[in-house]
């Protein structure tokens, strides 16, 4: 009973010694003297929370269990160190850039700020941490009961040790823990105290080290005799244990919530990690420099069933130095608190973070900013969910009847917050890691440990039934939770970190490719993944003057020189001031802030003036509504220029459409006028003759039927004109149907020449035709086809101007039907020929009555019968060629 | 001695009423039917009148009419156009061209003799 009150008082006292020293800490880090307190030994010192009772008390219990294998849960941390120290250098500078305040703010950050995930990963966080203070409790109740053997009897009062333990604990962090509300979530206070602890329990473990190295076996070949003579020398390293449990140990050293506080959020400066990179390593190795001794001197010196956990008090209580015991228990007693102050100031602020503001500023916070009542909210929040966590641990200790053995419950802590390595790792590294993917891999892999081993962990038949161990759930064999897809005879600790990480790594990899990432989700993701080409290092502002200057000059960019000035200039005189730049008062940030709204947005206002008085790096929110605003403007602006392009090529079409209606209307005055013309020139001479015919005397009858005579033919004039017209109509107008028939070429040119020679000039034009090559069926509207000859022979007769006019007619059938008209006059000049086929075009100065319809018609007729007729120069005379198409020519018959 | 009118005209019917008319009226008469040739025989020819065609081979009425209101020895001489494109743009074209009378096709023949003896009238 003596020796457990002086244990008390050494606690308290101790206690009250770290309490001063945090004290200490805080003083001289408000004092601005923290260089000292941020030194790269303290950060290195402070890491040392990994080492936890687990390690003090259980590395020599594993080493007399299972040999060295104690030593890979020293490499893991050690390979993340020295290998991996680039993973950390990200991990800090996003932590930094992002102002993160926990593994669950990081993974929700990450991925879009989502809550859910912030929820998910804490409450991993919580059930993956509850075994590890369970353990810690475990150490310090048993570390009580070596010193008060006999006093503790029953398992009822062990359990009131633990409930006072978790008690003084829980106090221990709210007081240490909760003492403020630290903006940046930085503990000066708790680091160093964290530090001296690391110290003292370093001592501890050195001391009794070197008191069984020296004292007990002779020195140091004594004790390797020793250690050569035990069983521990015997055992066989399992390959694929070890590499599972470094890679374990590993992964949870970069996923622990108490490691990524003190490594991440506590950190202020990277170059601190090159210093850890190797010392912690190096602690690390004096840690576990003397467990084997320890465990061979235990196995020996004490009798057969003692508890190697242990071993640490028990071999120098033993021997009579109840100092060293003393020491040793202060170690363990360190260990463990720094291990649960640490934790529990993490989870906390991950539970009150994350679960209790989101739901208090839900239901009763209301409409509720930032003033004092939300922060004692906060703190109120931290303090309870501080106790609730260790209350947990004390509960999972009850549970599990706090028999296992101190290593088997650390694994089992380990894999399950190892849960987050894909996230976390996939998140830094994968821009195209998204949400989603998260949510699945977390969920997949956070089930499958819960089944596999943490539920199991508590024993079969607390929460898992036992039929299920050995049956499978509902007699599903191969969904035993020790034995997964019927793998059996695997280590269970390994089956489960191996299933669960497979699945989860699966899930979130199958997840991520599946689904699109939201907008925020891939800013975020570059902003990760690219930390080091986004951030830069922090900058602070010093001197009013220069930050009234540099707002000066931004306003000047935006609001103009002039209205800048003025602005500036009124409130300095406002402030009664004399010159132009007044204090950067709130007041007036918050006028320039609204003036600078109006040009640019309100979120890029309040990032600019952030930017240059607080000196804050631009938050996501910020950067992403000054991102919508700037969508918003371009998208106005896009939209402008749409209509102003749409107006453009609406008055193009206009000016298009009214050139062309000008062109019509200038061309139907011409037609308009050319018909007048064409009908008016005949008529004169009716009317002149006519009048003529009736009103002179004395006509003789020769004139009198000579002009009765000119009356007739002028009349049957107008009347083919108008034939023509109204055939050229029709043509024009596509209102023409084709009567189709089959007949020779050699018929249609026959009848033809027939109707030409009606003619009154008919004599004297001579034919040559070749009678063979026209003896082509063909199946086309003939009668329009003969129109075209007709026409074709009668120019001939009216316009050539040979003496003795010849006209040749040949056909030659190739791929097409070609018939050439060729006279032998002086044929038609190059500039005539391309207007000939034009409406009223006459060529010939030599009267012949026509009206120059002709041609149109003919072009018409063969454009309708699928083939053309054009000029054909080069010809001697006037030639030209009436293309048929191949397929209107049938087979000869 | 009789008044001598110059008839520029390309339809053949046309020539003969209108010569019929005027002869009958106790006008020498002379035609002729080219654009490009016109001027130069009407230096040769000296008409107390012209009677012109507008649509001519070769040269318009409008050109043959702007080029011997330039020659002085034809600045004076009255004119008579005929058109048979009766649009009021040909009658100011004419105008501006320098034309003495206007008549569009078909004319009735009194009213063309009517005109042609205030013309030659006037111009003796």
């Amino acid at each position: 009973m003596t020796m457990l009150n002086t244990l008390v008082a050494v606690c308290s006292a101790y206690a009250l010694f770290l309490f001063a020293v945090a004290f200490g800490a805080e003083r001289a880090a408000l004092r601005g003297q923290a260089t000292w307190l941020r030194s790269p030994m303290v950060y290195t010192l402070s890491l040392s929370i990994y080492c936890t009772a687990w390690t003090f008390y259980g590395a020599v219990g594993s080493a007399v269990r299972t040999g060295f294998e104690y030593l890979t849960i020293y490499l893991g941390p050690s390979l993340v160190l020295m290998g991996w120290w680039w993973i950390l250098r990200k991990l800090v500078r996003i932590g930094r850039s992002q102002r993160i305040t926990s593994v669950a703010d990081l993974i929700s950050s990450r991925y879009g700020k989502s809550n859910l995930l912030a929820v998910g990963v804490t409450i991993l966080a919580v059930v993956g941490t509850t075994p590890y203070i369970a353990l810690q409790l475990q150490s310090v109740t048993l570390s009580f009961e070596v010193f008060g053997v006999g006093d503790i009897a029953t398992g009822e009062e062990k359990g009131h040790t633990a409930l006072w333990v978790a008690a003084g604990l829980a106090l221990f962090t709210v007081i240490f823990g909760t003492r403020n509300l630290d903006a940046n979530e930085r503990h000066n206070g708790v680091v160093m105290a964290i530090a001296v602890e690391a110290v003292v329990k370093l001592a501890a473990l050195l001391a009794v080290g070197i008191f069984v190295v020296w004292g007990l076996s002779g020195g140091i070949s004594g004790a390797l005799e020793k250690i050569d003579g035990s069983p521990l020398g015997q055992w066989q390293i399992d390959g694929g244990r070890w590499a599972g449990l470094m890679m374990l140990s590993a992964a949870a050293f970069l996923c622990l919530p108490r490691i990524f506080q003190v490594l991440v959020v506590e950190n202020d400066n990277e170059t601190h990690l090159r210093t850890a990179s190797w010392a912690f390593p190096l602690y690390l190795g004096l840690m576990s420099l003397f467990v084997v001794p320890i465990a061979v001197v235990g196995l020996e010196m004490l009798p057969e069933g003692s508890n190697p956990d242990l071993f640490v008090l028990t071999v120098p209580l033993s021997q009579g130095h109840d100092g060293l015991a003393v020491l040793s228990f202060l170690g363990g007693f360190s260990s463990a608190t720094s291990m649960v102050i640490v934790a529990a100031i993490a989870l906390s602020t991950m539970v009150s973070n994350h679960v209790v503001m989101p739901l208090w500023l839900r239901f009763a916070g209301g409409g509720a900013k930032v003033s004092g009542d939300v922060r004692h909210v906060v703190l109120l929040a931290r303090r309870l969910s501080i106790i609730g966590v260790v209350m947990l641990g004390y509960l999972y200790y009850r549970l599990s009847g706090g028999g296992a053995a101190l290593a088997s419950i650390g694994l089992v802590s380990f894999a399950g917050v190892a849960q987050v390595l894909p996230a976390m790792l996939g998140g830094i590294f994968w821009r195209g890691a998204s949400r989603l993917g998260a949510l699945t891999g977390l969920t997949l892999g956070f089930g499958c440990w819960g089944y596999t081993l943490f539920l199991p962990s508590f024993g079969a038949g607390v929460f898992l039934p036992e039929s299920w161990v050995t049956g499978g759930p509902f007699g599903i064999f191969w969904l035993r939770p020790q034995a997964l897809f019927g793998i059996e005879g695997m280590d269970p600790l390994l089956h489960a970190v191996f299933w669960s990480l497979v699945l989860n790594t699966g899930g979130f990899v199958l997840a991520s490719l599946a689904s699109f990432p939201a907008p925020l989700e891939r800013l975020q993701g570059a902003q990760f993944v690219n930390v080091f080409e986004h951030s830069t290092g922090p900058r602070s502002w010093t001197g009013k003057v220069a930050q009234a200057e540099d707002l000066m000059v931004m306003a000047q960019r935006i609001l103009g020189a002039r209205d800048a000035q003025l602005l500036f200039e009124r409130e300095a005189q406002r402030q009664g001031k004399h010159g132009m730049l007044p204090e950067p008062t709130p007041d007036f940030l918050e006028t320039l802030e609204r003036e600078l709204a109006g040009s640019v947005g309100a979120a890029t206002a309040h990032a600019m003036v952030g930017q240059i008085v607080g000196g804050m790096s631009v938050s996501v929110e910020d950067l992403m509504a000054v991102a919508d605003e700037t969508a918003q403007m371009m998208e106005y602006s896009a939209r402008l220029e749409a209509q102003s392009q749409e107006l453009a090529r609406t008055a193009a079409q206009l000016r298009e459409a009214n050139t062309k209606l000008t062109r019509l209307s200038v061309q139907k005055d011409a037609f308009l006028s050319q018909i007048s013309h064409e009908l008016r020139t005949p008529m004169t001479s009716i009317r002149a003759f006519s009048e003529i015919l009736r009103d002179s005397t004395g006509l003789s009858p020769a004139e009198q039927s000579k002009y009765a005579s000119i009356i007739h033919d002028e009349a049957i004039r107008l009347t083919r004109l108008l034939d023509d017209l109204l055939d050229l109509s029709v043509l024009e107008n596509g209102q023409v149907s084709l009567n189709l028939r089959e007949g020779l070429l050699s018929d249609v040119l026959d009848r033809a020449v027939a109707a030409a020679a009606a003619d009154e000039h008919g004599a004297r034009l001579r034919i040559a035709r070749d009678a063979v090559a026209e003896q082509v069926w063909l199946n086309t509207d003939l009668d329009r086809l003969s129109q075209v000859f007709i026409n074709l022979v009668a120019n001939t007769r009216k316009y050539c101007d040979a003496a003795m006019p010849e006209l040749e007619i040949r056909v030659c059938a190739s791929d097409r039907l070609t018939i050439d008209f060729v006279d032998n006059g002086s044929g038609i000049s190059p500039e005539a020929q391309d207007v000939i086929f034009e409406k009223f075009s006459r060529v010939s100065d030599q009267k012949a009555g026509g009206a120059g319809l002709g041609l149109a018609i003919c072009r018409q007729i063969m454009r309708r019968l699928g083939g053309d007729i054009s000029y054909l120069p080069g010809q001697g005379g006037a030639a030209f060629r009436v293309v048929l198409p191949a397929d209107i020519a049938v087979a000869a018959q | 001695m009789s008044k001598r009118v110059m008839l520029i005209e390309d339809e053949p019917n046309i020539i003969e009423a209108i010569s019929f008319i005027l002869s009958r009226e106790g006008l020498a008469v002379e035609t002729h039917s080219d654009g490009t040739t016109a001027n130069e025989k009407l230096r040769a020819c000296r008409p107390d009148l012209l009677i012109l065609d507008v649509m001519l081979p070769g040269k318009s009425g409008y050109d043959i009419l702007r080029e011997l209101r330039e020659d002085t020895a034809t600045a004076e001489l009255p004119v008579l156009m005929l058109t048979a494109r009766g649009q009021s743009r040909d009658r100011e074209m004419a105008e501006r061209a320098g034309v003495s009378a206007f008549m569009t096709k078909p004319f009735s023949n009194a009213e063309m003799l009517e005109t042609v003896r205030a013309l030659v009238a006037g111009g003796a």
